[in-house]
């Protein structure tokens, strides 16, 4: 399967030669050097690898690089714009939602994907979409204050 | 140190130490003004000490005023979540009388940093907080004393205030930190812990600040170890077995060798393919053919708390008094019960990972680790290096809880990296994460006690198996006590457990507090008394007495007998030399055993509260973690052979699993900071039981408390 890809990166688009299946989690790891995108369990069920495809929350370690061809990815890296971070991760910041940090790049994009979707949250509605991203620290109360915050702070505008 | 300070730590496996070099160690340094001190820890280390070890009797932290006016804190202990980056610093800053932007932590690494025995057992702030405040004291007299001779004033008449020092009446007459550092090459040993100034001088210490680390970790930036990326750098996966025990019979690994690029290691038992490619690397250990033969499975997860009871070894006696024989005759109603609690693992979202540098035989490993030094130790045994040849770096560690106390991963990319000539990576995959962790042993805890027609406990023999010592001694007032442990410690003893047992977050702790607090629970039940009143009316510890009463306060508790059907639970407990009390509220469907926990709140006395904010989080995640082990998570097994391998089976707590959380800490400023990692974990066990029971009247004895298992106890 001699091809090459064409995807937009953070807003740079890339291109990208493919001679096998490969997982995006691994490209963007290594060729891209986007670290802030986890390994956590390999098999989807933890979220730590959680990035933004066309808006969309998905895991990157389930995710054939392939399909990405034409779209937009957004990771942890590219959610500040120029040294100003997103609502989201000045919340998560002001509530200390987060310890080892590990989990904070998933639930970060994971909850952007929500906001996307349902501006302004209930609690249900954050507990529901982010029940599979885990978190062994037990950030959860915070986490969950933090998106509920982002959220006002951006006016039921999803984007910055 | 007492004994019982250091049996509450519990701490059974230090390793030798490498002494450190001191005037190697003090070239490295550099230039400024530099203060050694001891981390009260070695206290502990000395009264652990093994025959014929040798400690470190020298320094094993130091701070330094550079030649810019920058404070730096060098110190062997790690930033796993916990928070310490942050609030060893506010500590320093306050004492030094520098603002906290100007302070800058190094740890872990073990050539920049003095020895240190790990980062665990709630002890950092505690044992670490005190010295370092002391040489901090003992900074700012020294360039007090040199202020006076720059601005020709006594040491008396001036002041300290974000490194700056003044003359008291004239704030002009002013110099500051780096330019009294400047040039200078100062090197002080604090001899011993000075008088410190009263916490209500702190203007830091003991207000909320937020994390250091958090904007690195909002934005990727934060490094951890799997993320750091060395030129020719290979990515290995190893050969595992298929349950511990299990013997290689046979191994072909021609056809991985023609995955493109992949270097096949096969030395001593170690079967490795490494390659550039993560992926790659993946597709060639798949290709490799082996035979195991697995050894006769004689455990499972329901057999095992039998087997524990047949090999437990002789038993301690941890405290006792009165005379038991005498209490059962004073007893109007002895109960007796068995409580079990299964194997759980550390689950850190972050597995165990490691790259490893050789170069001729200088080796630098950057590690996810607890204990940088003891990895120093393994590594440089394992590769027979000069100790001073292998230099050990933490980055941010994604989580430990006692399971990065186990430095497997280091060994094996050392190694790797030394038969391949380049550097690798070993990151384990969840399943390896879950086969080589080290799980909270599977214990018993087996409770006869008694109480008189007026509900005084009058008799108390409680002995653990397996669990340890840590939290097994009550504290209530009974006459008639005995508390005894069986194989204590958490490695179990030989052909106790089937696989690797360790420290997890408040070792002994949950199990014992599980035990007790039920039984307390049973007897008050027993005596016709609100659980709350039953407990005041038998206690004399003043601080216990006040947690609880701060946590019911808070609760909004009225007194009630259980079961009232209300599903109001409580339970209390001492570790790190921390007080807690939990309050919890559930409903349970007592026809599917569904339980939901709606709300727990907790009170906690740690003394003084170095940072209040990061003391909260803390207790919010131990209440988080609790109910993991409370409620949902067991390690299935049979034999060496691990049947729970990633998240699907093994459930960690979920959003929806987290009930309503409130924290209350108590202020006790003038008493020492206790531990805040921990502590607030023990009760989750016993809370949510006696909730349960409170709510249908049905008995959970077992751990993890499962719908199936809430459904036998109803019937």
């Amino acid at each position: 399967m001699d091809k090459t890809i064409r995807f937009k990166l953070n807003g740079q688009p890339k291109s990208l030669p493919l001679d096998r299946k490969r997982m995006l989690l691994w490209v963007l790891r290594t060729d891209f050097g986007l670290t802030g995108t986890k390994y956590g369990c390999g098999e989807g069920f933890c979220g730590a690898c959680t990035v933004l495809v066309n808006n969309e929350a998905v895991r990157s370690c389930q995710l054939p690089v392939e399909d990405v061809d034409g779209k937009e990815i957004l990771t942890i890296e590219g959610l500040a714009k120029n040294g100003k971070l997103h609502p989201l991760q000045e919340a998560f910041v002001k509530y200390d939602a987060l310890q080892c940090g590990f989990c904070t790049p998933g639930m970060i994009l994971n909850a952007y994907s929500l906001l996307v979707k349902i501006p302004n949250p209930t609690q249900k509605d954050i507990v529901e979409a982010l029940d599979d991203n885990l978190c062994r620290c037990g950030a959860h109360t915070r986490i969950i204050q933090a998106i509920q915050t982002a959220a006002k702070g951006m006016k039921g505008g999803s984007q910055r | 140190m007492k004994k019982d300070d250091y049996l509450d730590l519990d701490f059974y496996d230090i390793g030798p130490s490498i002494p450190l070099n001191r005037r190697e160690f003090l070239k490295l340094i550099g230039g400024g003004i530099v203060v050694l001190f001891s981390v009260g820890d070695s206290l502990f280390l000395e009264a652990q000490r093994r025959p014929g070890q040798q400690l470190p009797d020298d320094f094993n932290a130091f701070l330094r005023i550079g030649e810019d006016g920058r404070v730096s804190c060098f110190t062997g202990k790690i930033e796993m979540g916990q928070g310490v980056v942050t609030s060893l610093a506010m500590m320093l800053a306050d004492e030094l009388g520098v603002s906290l932007d100007s302070v800058d932590m190094v740890m872990g690494d073990t050539d920049l940093c003095p020895w240190d025995m790990g980062t665990w057992g709630s002890m950092t702030t505690r044992f670490f907080g005190p010295p370092l405040r002391a040489a901090a004291a003992e900074a700012r007299a020294v360039l007090i004393e040199l202020a006076a001779e720059h601005l020709q004033t006594p040491p008396s008449q001036l002041r300290v205030e974000g490194g700056v020092v003044f003359h008291e009446s004239q704030r002009q007459k002013k110099v500051t930190y780096a330019q009294l550092a400047k040039g200078k090459k100062m090197v002080r040993r604090l001899k011993k812990e000075k008088v410190l100034e009263k916490p209500s001088e702190f203007t830091i210490v003991g207000t909320p600040v937020s994390r250091r680390d958090s904007m690195k970790k909002v934005t990727g930036k934060a490094k951890f170890a799997g993320d750091l990326r060395e030129p020719g750098m290979l990515y290995a996966r190893i050969l595992r077995p298929p349950a511990h025990g299990a013997k290689l019979v046979s191994v072909d690994t021609s056809a991985a060798q023609k995955v493109k690029g992949t270097q096949v290691i096969k030395e001593d038992g170690l079967i490795a393919v490494l390659h550039e490619d993560p992926e790659l690397a993946e597709e060639a250990i798949k290709q490799v053919k082996v035979k195991w033969e697995k050894p006769e499975a004689k455990v499972d997860e329901n057999s095992i708390f039998d087997h524990l009871l047949k090999v437990a070894p002789k038993g301690e006696v941890v405290s006792q008094g009165g005379d038991l024989a005498r209490g059962e005759e004073v007893s109007k109603v002895v109960v007796e019960k068995t409580y079990l609690d299964g194997y759980v693992a550390h689950a850190t979202i972050e597995t165990h990972t490691a790259l490893a540098k050789i170069e001729g035989d200088k080796a630098t490993i950057w590690a996810s680790t607890q204990n940088p030094f003891g990895v120093k130790e393994e590594v440089t045994s394992a590769l027979g290096f000069p100790a001073e040849n292998v230099r050990v770096l933490t980055p941010f560690v994604g989580g430990g809880f006692g399971g990065k106390a186990s430095n497997r991963q280091t060994v094996e990319a050392a190694k790797l990296s030394k038969l391949s000539g380049r550097p690798v990576q070993v990151a384990w995959t969840r399943a390896e994460e879950f086969f080589y962790d080290t799980f909270r042993p599977a214990a018993v805890v087996k409770i006869k006690a008694g109480i008189n027609g007026q509900g005084r406990l009058t008799l108390w023999d409680y002995g653990v198996y397996f669990a340890g010592e840590r939290g097994s001694q009550h504290f209530f007032d009974i006459p008639h006590h005995r508390t005894m442990s069986f194989g204590a410690g958490w490695r179990g003893t030989p052909g106790s457990h089937p696989f690797g047992t360790g420290a997890w977050r408040a070792p002994a702790n949950n199990t014992n507090t599980f035990a007790r607090e039920s039984h307390i629970d049973i007897l008050a039940s027993e005596a016709g008394m609100d659980p709350l009143e039953f407990r005041l009316m038998n206690l004399k510890d003043k601080k216990m007495i006040r947690v609880l009463e701060t946590a019911a306060k808070k609760f909004g508790w009225t007194a009630a007998k259980a079961p009232s059907g209300r599903g109001y639970g409580i339970a209390s407990g001492i570790d790190a030399g921390t007080y807690v009390a939990h309050m919890a509220e559930v409903n349970v469907d007592k026809k599917t055993g569904k339980l939901e926990v709606k709300r727990v709140v907790c009170a906690q006395d740690m003394g003084l509260s170095v940072n209040p904010a990061g003391a909260k989080i803390q207790m919010e995640g131990c209440i988080t973690m609790g109910l993991g082990y409370a409620l949902t998570e067991d390690i299935h097994f049979k034999g060496g052979e691990i049947f729970d391998l990633n998240f699907d089976t093994y459930e960690i707590p979920k959003f929806s699993l987290i009930p309503r959380i409130e924290t209350i800490l108590i202020e006790d400023r003038d008493v020492a900071p206790q531990g805040g990692g921990e502590p607030a974990i023990i009760c989750m066990g016993g809370v949510i039981a006696n909730a349960i029971f409170d709510a249908i009247g049905a008995r959970v004895l077992q751990l993890p408390m499962t719908p199936e298992r809430i459904l036998q106890a109803v019937s």
